[in-house]
């Protein structure tokens, strides 16, 4: 098998989970410069709705793919009232606000979402009923499961979709006025509290199905797994280049593949005992254990951020952000 | 501006010194347990002013700032157990560690001198995740930091002949390890903010206010923003290492579980939620973020049992949600947080009109 191929299909299938993810992300920050902290929790949510809904239907004999669409319709709503509300509650007020005050209440709402979420799902690791049956695909040497070219096209379904709705339609015309200048964007006319709720509600619905896809692909969901994945999806939006949407889809991409290629060549590439001859120490350790491994895959986690300080050294506004001027 | 104080804000000095010094007894009253939260309290207290060197004076987010705490944990707890077999005296070891967090400062301040406010962020962010992932993963293939189970007995605070592991009476009155702590923490606490106040009015404190306003303008001014930038890092860096070896020292163990990125989160709460920027309004945040958890913590469960007979939601959910609220709730109606410094409340006047 090859194992290159295969990481760089699991990284893409990761990647596109992360893009949908930094999307939400990358929309509310392009409009009101705010990191929405809980964003993660929202996708967590999504997840948890649909583990409910997917629990309770399994043995219903219904097909297992109309209930994991019934699990996405249910968790869509939920998330969307979520996002919408918190925007509303915590963040629209602090609009004028010193900037770091709405990243507090972020925080804050977070918190409450996930202890919200412990008490109603507790703090145990839910596994998701096996339903949707597994199948493996050869491609080129790989293996690639039928749940893993699912996510990639609903990924790529609901990307395009975004760069439809902001390049080609009003809504996403408003959008873009509103990020640019919300001042002016409002004296043309422009819906601002309406656009930017309506930012908030995208960005939920599409954390709420990258919620239900990750739950459906590990099997399993808890109330913290929102934290992580937030955090590595907003490492993909600001390595793409924050408040840009090509951006966080390359981002995301480039993250899951770092990662997934990251986590399974590390091991190799600090395998001491490849270079036992420089040194009659290692030689004799090499002997008795015949790997002597610097950094295992124990490290994947590393690499997402290593990645992310390595291109903001170099391109101080991401991959593709628009480089800004020296202005303060 | 430089009048000499008049009597009553001496007298309210010296009473607020008693009181404070006095504290421990009280708590000691209601259970040791509450010495050392005071004792915690007053550790959130240092790191707090160590991160608003960074964040309210200079104005760059750091969002890993509980890594230099951890480096400062770990230093104190590598030269002082049987880890390592090292058991080097504390005045050693308060500048090797403080001097080893002010080179991570820099080790982060350094290359992302150029990057701006959000990007920053997520960097410093990643910055400590990644001292956690190494702490967590540096006990395989040579043991170094003894990974997730961390490393246990750690030398107490020795000063001299004082040892402050263990109990003592003087004159009749029981002095327990915890309350030493507190009145050296308390002591350590009052040095830190005497140089913060001296620090935000000096040459240095000026030139980070003018690159937080504008960064081109300072350096337009003359300012050399790249030390400047840099020495904010590792002052704010040396702060949280010296508490970082505090907290080796009380805790007696250290684990990487203790520099997860909440707490991170936490202290910048703490600074922003008291009022970014104002040495006064960040010691406020920092105690009341510490206590008012431990406060909820004790009482959740008795009123519930009062109110439904048993407990129905276990006390940790109310306790945070409350927590959380109180963060939402704070920022709402104090955006510039609770006790707001000079700058912005000039801002949000201008703003207003």
């Amino acid at each position: 098998m090859d194992i290159f191929l295969q990481q760089v299909i699991n990284g893409l299938t990761l990647g596109s989970v992360y893009a949908i993810v930094a999307l939400g992300y990358t929309m509310v920050y392009g409009i009101i410069q705010l990191i929405n902290f809980a964003h993660g929790e929202v996708v967590m949510i999504g997840a948890m709705v649909a583990f409910t809904v997917i629990t309770v239907l399994a043995g219903g004999g219904m097909p297992p793919l109309v209930v994991v669409l019934i699990g996405t319709a249910c968790a869509v709503p939920v998330c969307v009232l979520v996002g919408y509300s918190m925007e509303r509650l915590a963040y629209r007020p602090l609009r004028r606000a010193p900037r770091l005050a709405p990243l507090i209440t972020a925080i804050g709402v977070s918190i409450i979402l996930q202890h919200l979420a412990m008490l109603v799902w507790s703090r145990n690791v839910l596994a998701f009923p096996q339903i949707i049956r597994t199948e493996i695909y050869e491609l080129a040497g790989a293996a690639i499961t039928n749940v893993q070219i699912a996510i990639l096209a609903i990924c790529m379904l609901m990307m395009l979709g975004l760069a439809l709705l902001v390049y080609r339609t009003r809504l996403g015309t408003a959008m873009r006025a509103t990020a640019q200048n919300p001042q002016v964007a409002g004296l043309m006319g422009v819906d601002i509290n309406r656009v930017i709720a309506a930012t908030f509600v995208i960005g939920a619905a599409l954390g709420a199905v990258a919620g239900v896809m990750v739950g459906t692909y590990y099997g399993v969901a808890q109330y913290t797994m929102g934290s992580l994945l937030g955090l590595k999806a907003f490492s993909a939006a600001v390595l793409g280049g924050i408040g840009n949407i090509p951006g966080a889809m390359v981002g995301g991409l480039l993250l899951g593949v770092v990662e997934a290629l990251g986590a399974g060549y590390i091991g190799d590439f600090t395998d001491l005992c490849k270079v036992a001859g420089v040194s009659d120490w290692l030689t004799e350790r090499c002997a008795a254990d015949p790997h002597f491994i610097l950094f295992g895959s124990n490290y994947q986690d590393v690499f997402a951020f290593v990645v992310l300080i390595l291109v903001l050294v170099l391109r101080p506004s991401g991959l593709l952000g628009e480089r800004v001027g020296e202005r303060a | 501006m430089n009048r000499t104080p008049p009597v009553a804000v001496w007298a309210a000095v010296v009473l607020i010194a008693i009181v404070l010094i006095l504290l421990p007894f009280a708590l000691s009253q209601v259970g040791t347990t509450w010495v050392r939260i005071a004792n915690f309290a007053m550790l959130y207290v240092l790191l707090a002013l160590g991160l608003n060197i960074v964040v309210g004076f200079a104005g760059l987010l750091d969002l890993g700032y509980i890594a230099f705490y951890a480096v400062g944990a770990y230093a104190y707890a590598l030269l002082a157990s049987p880890h390592f077999g090292l058991h080097l005296p504390f005045w050693v070891i308060l500048p090797v560690g403080a001097g080893i967090a002010a080179l991570f400062g820099i080790l982060l301040g350094a290359p992302t001198l150029k990057l701006r406010g959000d990007y920053l962020a997520i960097v410093t962010l990643g910055f400590g995740e990644i001292v956690r992932i190494f702490l967590n993963n540096l006990s395989r293939p040579l043991n170094i930091t003894n990974g997730p189970q961390g490393i246990a007995r750690i030398d107490p605070l020795r000063l001299g002949g004082l040892d402050f592991s263990t109990y003592e009476t003087y004159a009749g009155v029981l002095v327990s390890g915890p309350m030493k702590y507190y009145w050296f923490l308390l002591l350590v606490a009052v040095a830190i903010i005497v140089l913060n106040v001296r620090l935000q009015n000096s040459r240095i404190g000026r030139a980070w206010e003018a690159i937080r306003e504008d960064e081109i303008a300072a350096r337009a001014m003359g300012i050399n923003t790249r030390n400047v930038k840099l020495l904010a890092f590792a002052m704010g860096a040396t702060f949280g290492g010296v508490a970082g070896g505090m907290f080796s020292a009380i805790q007696g163990f250290v684990s990487p579980e203790s520099f997860v990125l909440v707490e991170s989160i936490m202290v910048i709460s703490m600074v922003v939620l008291g009022g970014m920027g104002n040495i006064w309004g960040v010691v406020l945040g920092a105690v009341l973020l510490s206590f008012v958890p431990e406060i909820l913590r004790w009482t959740v469960e008795p009123v519930q049992h009062a109110l439904f007979g048993r407990a129905l939601v276990e006390p940790e959910v109310i306790r945070m949600l409350i927590f959380g609220l109180a963060l939402v709730l704070v920022m709402l109606f104090r955006p510039a947080g609770l006790l707001p410094s000079a700058v912005r409340k000039r801002e949000l006047a201008e703003r207003a009109e």
